[in-house]
């Protein structure tokens, strides 16, 4: 679903941000990259979304080469991806449901498919009764989910969560975690950029370590840390 | 509907929520807009008017006289005649002997025509007077025959018409200038408003983009925003304008400085210009004044 071959990445200023990355995450698949802040975890982000070009090596996403990809294409690309933050990112002006309904509009779905897709959806991240609320008057946790259900609710074979849990008090981070996983035994592919050592140990999933720009460990049912 | 055709709805119904959200400095934009293009038409309508009295003034002289030795005999006026008529450029040559003359300038003088009685001779030359397409003809004809037995001199008017135009060249050029400064601003004002826009929806803009919106989706609310900014200063210039200029018409033919209104454009005659040329000129200077803004704040 993911393969990085080769992958060099320098920023224009001479920062040296990933090097020689070889990574292949299946269909299905579960990973969590860790690492340190300033590893690389959000260049390699950012090059899966196309916000980045590698300096050299190739990048494929769902069997499609996207190393050089013309700008007019990146949208398209990106329909294949959905995406999860830290800081929520919804709009403080649109209810939960028109936050979701939002991404379904910008693809140009036709209005009946968005009236029965986005109820589904808030079903699944358990928010139907938070259907006409604004942002403001959810939690944390609610927040999330609503952001959860803006990035599936396209069905994008792919779902990056860059620390989708660090904002969040540890109950309502495993709730999250419930969810994504959910979400990943329903066959979409999960990469999840994270510091959460405890839930990184106790799901059991694969590990990707990123230091310095360089992957120092790549191990099915990882934990947090190198085992000394 | 199609997926592209609701696309486009949205996109349509953003720009006139962004248009309306940003009022007060969509009132600075349709304002310079609106400047801009009534200043245009002023300069519009002088260049017309202008352009008229340069026809009309040319047609008036577009004629060279061929004035004739005293001494000449009838077989040298034929050879002239024959060698004017095969002339570029020529629509008539009419002859016009001194007796002729005398008795035209006898009528144009009117009353004063008594004077004339008192000539022992007519002093006045026997004329050839030529019609011509264009005026531009008059020097290759001129230097073609000034040197054939019998003629005395050729006179004609290309001075004044060469004045005219180069007063008509510089209220051109001047015009042009202050336009262009003036668009040059407008599309300044517009791009200010449309960053407004642009950093009130920054967060949406943001989600758009991970969301898999493309480029158009993004920036057509914000083209059409300026471009709705344009038309509003289109329609009120064009108003402004052409009831301004009416007004000005009707008082000026009223008193009947009628020799000064028959160089003006009809109002009705201009309107029909104006309104293409303002509409795309504001259209114009809203869409480039989002795309300058845009092409700044929205590098995906």
């Amino acid at each position: 679903m993911i393969k990085f071959i080769n992958v060099d990445k320098e920023y224009a200023n001479g920062v040296k941000a990933l090097s020689n990355i070889n990574l292949s995450i299946g269909k299905g698949d579960f990973v969590f990259l860790v690492g340190p802040s300033g590893a690389g975890k959000s260049t390699l982000i950012k090059l899966i979304l196309k916000e980045e070009n590698p300096s050299s090596g190739r990048i494929y996403l769902n069997n499609m080469d996207i190393t050089n990809v013309k700008n007019r294409r990146i949208p398209y690309i990106r329909r294949n991806v959905g995406v999860v933050f830290q800081d929520f990112r919804l709009l403080p002006n649109k209810t939960v449901y028109e936050n979701v309904a939002f991404a379904m509009e910008i693809v140009g779905s036709h209005p009946k498919e968005i009236r029965r897709s986005v109820p589904t959806v808030l079903g699944m991240v358990n928010l139907s009764k938070k259907a006409d609320c604004y942002p403001d008057q959810l939690s944390g946790g609610e927040h999330q989910r609503v952001a959860i259900a803006r990035a599936i609710v396209n069905n994008p074979p792919v779902l990056i969560a860059d620390e989708p849990t660090g904002n969040l008090d540890p109950d309502t981070a495993w709730e999250i975690m419930k969810l994504l996983r959910d979400i990943n035994r329903r066959g979409t592919t999960v990469l999840m950029a994270t510091h959460a050592k405890d839930i990184v140990d106790a799901m059991q999933k694969r590990v990707i370590e990123i230091e310095k720009g360089v992957i120092v460990r790549d191990e099915e049912k990882g934990v947090y840390e190198h085992e000394i | 509907m199609s997926m592209k055709f609701r696309v486009l709805k949205n996109i349509i119904k953003q720009g006139f929520q962004g248009m309306w959200r940003n009022k007060g400095m969509g009132l600075a934009s349709i304002t310079s807009i609106t400047a801009v293009l009534v200043i245009l038409g002023l300069v519009f309508i002088i260049i017309l008017s202008l352009n008229n009295l340069v026809v009309d003034t040319k047609d008036k002289f577009d004629e060279i006289q061929v004035f004739l030795e005293d001494d000449i005999n009838d077989e040298q006026i034929s050879t002239i005649q024959n060698r004017l008529e095969n002339q570029n450029g020529v629509s008539s040559v009419t002859f016009q002997s001194k007796n002729e003359a005398l008795e035209k300038m006898k009528n144009d003088w009117g009353e004063e025509g008594y004077l004339l009685e008192g000539l022992e001779t007519n002093p006045l030359p026997d004329t050839f007077i030529v019609k011509l397409k264009d005026i531009e003809y008059a020097d290759e004809i001129a230097e073609d025959i000034k040197d054939l037995d019998g003629i005395d001199e050729v006179q004609y008017n290309q001075d004044i018409i060469e004045k005219l135009v180069l007063v008509a060249n510089y209220v051109k050029t001047g015009g042009m200038i202050i336009v262009s400064i003036l668009i040059f601003v407008s599309i300044f004002i517009i791009s200010n408003t449309i960053k407004l826009t642009v950093t009130a929806r920054k967060r949406e803009i943001n989600i758009m983009k991970y969301v898999g919106a493309t480029n158009g989706y993004i920036r057509g609310p914000f083209i059409i925003e300026g471009v709705l900014f344009g038309l509003i200063g289109a329609m009120l210039s064009i108003a402004a304008v052409y009831y301004g200029y009416e007004y000005f018409f009707n008082t000026v033919s009223d008193r009947l400085y009628v020799l000064f209104t028959i160089y003006l454009v009809p109002p009705t005659i201009l309107l029909k210009d104006i309104m293409t040329i303002f509409i795309a000129i504001g259209a114009g200077i809203g869409a480039l004044g989002s795309l300058v803004s845009l092409r700044k704040f929205l590098n995906v």
